[in-house]
């Protein structure tokens, strides 16, 4: 079980962010990748979430070779693959409520209706979501609260790979504290692979098991 | 209950105005060709509270039977423009490339021409009735909802909730239903509403131009441009009558049109404790 990056260069109408990038996050592991502004991190991501087309290279899930971007890539893979946005404001339909938020995944794919509220309801505890909390829609919560959604919407496939794009960057430390305990805790049940992007070093240090710098990620290709 | 009426008359007006168009035919039914020259600019009284014109006809009731066709007008017009906007706006904002370019340059083409002088183009083609008249008006009308449906779905294409859905194994069906169209929807049915004063005002001009219904049929155009004659002798109702029921109608309809886009938003929403 693996998510590989393998030689990708990727960039937006022909303006190229990406060059020549590889990296692997095995299951089980934590790897963190710092870089600078506009060094494509967030592209690499998009990348590695099969949600964007690389010019070159490829993406290798579970040892398989993905092919095509988006819906040309079916649900089943890709939903194996969880993503927790920088921006949960952004990320959060406005018109749905923190609880069909939290269960649109399981709806889109027509998981059985009776086992989606059990699901919803271990998520949102695990991630501190009150009842309260859950009724509302996104403009009356919080960033935090909004994005301890977003952690339980991303981790409501069980997915065996989570890309976190600085997912924590815009929250206060407690918040943050609970969105990595979370992460955490499902790791060591599923032996998810988390790939963690920041430009925070103090925060990869102390989560990462190894870190990964996207300057020399290109380079060493 | 007066002070309701008097802060916010538009929905009693109105709906005044849709309950006399539908009950009045019922018992006071009217003779579209029927004159009654010993009664000719007779001015408003209790038996004629409109005054009749010169032709002898009551103004009040026949400005009735025209809200019926202005409205009727009104409506279907704005459905048609809605639906050929939806498609087209639709198309572009969906599909992107070279699709959205030509069709909206198509858009832009029109929307170059004046588009009362095109739906007198339209019903000089055709013979005057209704179908005309509604034909001419929706071709002519569908551009803005194009363009607000495009642009809506050209900007919710790119937001991040959509890459959510789509890595949370959303179907294009589902991302389409679940995530576009309940944006886009509260939109387009707030443009309609806001079509129909202007499809109604269309028609109006239509028929004063003498290009929409039939002469002897009771428009809210066709009386206007009949009152023009009796506006020399000094008989203003002829006139004043059926415009105030369009200005009333049409203001009425705006009014608690712009009410509904004010709520659209969940924030303002929210505010009001919706």
């Amino acid at each position: 079980m693996s998510l590989v990056a393998d030689g990708v260069s990727a960039g937006y109408r022909g303006r190229r962010v990406l060059t020549d990038a590889s990296l692997t996050v095995e299951a089980g592991e934590t790897v963190g990748l710092r870089g600078p502004s506009g060094s494509g991190k967030s592209t690499l991501v998009r990348v590695l979430a099969l949600l964007h087309a690389p010019e070159t290279g490829h993406v290798i899930l579970d040892g398989e070779r993905i092919t095509g971007t988006r819906h040309r890539v079916p649900a089943s893979v890709r939903t194996r693959i969880g993503v927790l946005f920088q921006s949960p404001r952004a990320s959060a339909d406005p018109r749905l409520t923190l609880e069909q938020l939290i269960a649109e995944p399981l709806l889109a794919v027509r998981h059985p209706r009776d086992l989606i509220a059990g699901r919803v309801a271990e998520l949102a505890d695990r991630a501190g979501l009150t009842a309260d909390l859950l009724a509302r829609r996104p403009h009356a919560v919080s960033d935090g609260q909004l994005q301890r959604a977003c952690l339980a919407r991303a981790l409501v496939h069980r997915p065996r790979h989570l890309l976190c794009d600085e997912a924590t960057t815009m929250l206060d430390a407690s918040t943050q504290a609970l969105v990595a305990s979370v992460i955490i805790g499902e790791q060591r049940a599923t032996g998810m692979g988390v790939l963690v992007v920041s430009h925070d070093p103090a925060l990869l240090e102390r989560w990462a098991d190894r870190v990964e710098d996207l300057t020399t990620v290109t380079r060493s290709h | 209950m007066a002070d309701v009426l008097i802060r916010r008359p538009a929905a009693p007006l109105l709906l005044l105005a849709i309950g006399a168009a539908l009950l009045v035919p019922l018992f006071f039914p009217l003779d579209q060709s029927a004159v009654a020259l010993g009664r000719v600019a007779l001015p408003p009284s209790f038996t004629h509270p409109g005054g009749t014109d010169d032709l002898g006809r009551d103004v009040l009731h026949r400005s009735i039977y025209g809200l019926r066709v202005s409205l009727l007008v009104g409506v279907v017009a704005a459905l048609a423009a809605t639906v050929i906007g939806g498609l087209v706006g639709g198309l572009a904002g969906m599909l992107g490339g070279w699709v959205d370019r030509v069709l909206m340059r198509i858009v832009d083409t029109i929307a170059a021409l004046p588009h009362l002088l095109l739906g007198i183009f339209i019903v000089a083609m055709l013979r005057p009735s209704l179908g005309a008249v509604v034909l001419s008006i929706g071709l002519t009308h569908w551009l803005s909802t194009a363009r607000i449906v495009r642009s809506e779905l050209l900007s919710l294409r790119t937001r991040t909730f959509i890459d959510a859905a789509v890595a949370g194994g959303a179907s294009r069906t589902r991302v389409l239903t679940r995530h576009l169209l309940p944006h886009v929807v509260p939109k387009i049915a707030l443009a309609t509403t806001l079509m129909i004063p202007h499809a109604v005002w269309h028609e109006t001009s239509l028929s004063f131009l003498g290009l929409g219904l039939p002469p002897h049929m009771a428009s809210l155009g066709n009386m206007i441009n009949d009152g023009q004659r009796s506006l020399l002798t000094g008989s203003w109702w002829a006139s004043l009558v059926p415009g105030l029921v369009i200005v009333v109608v049409t203001l009425a309809i705006a009014a608690l049109a712009a009410r509904w886009r004010d709520r659209l938003d969940p924030r303002v929403r929210a505010e009001l404790n919706l």
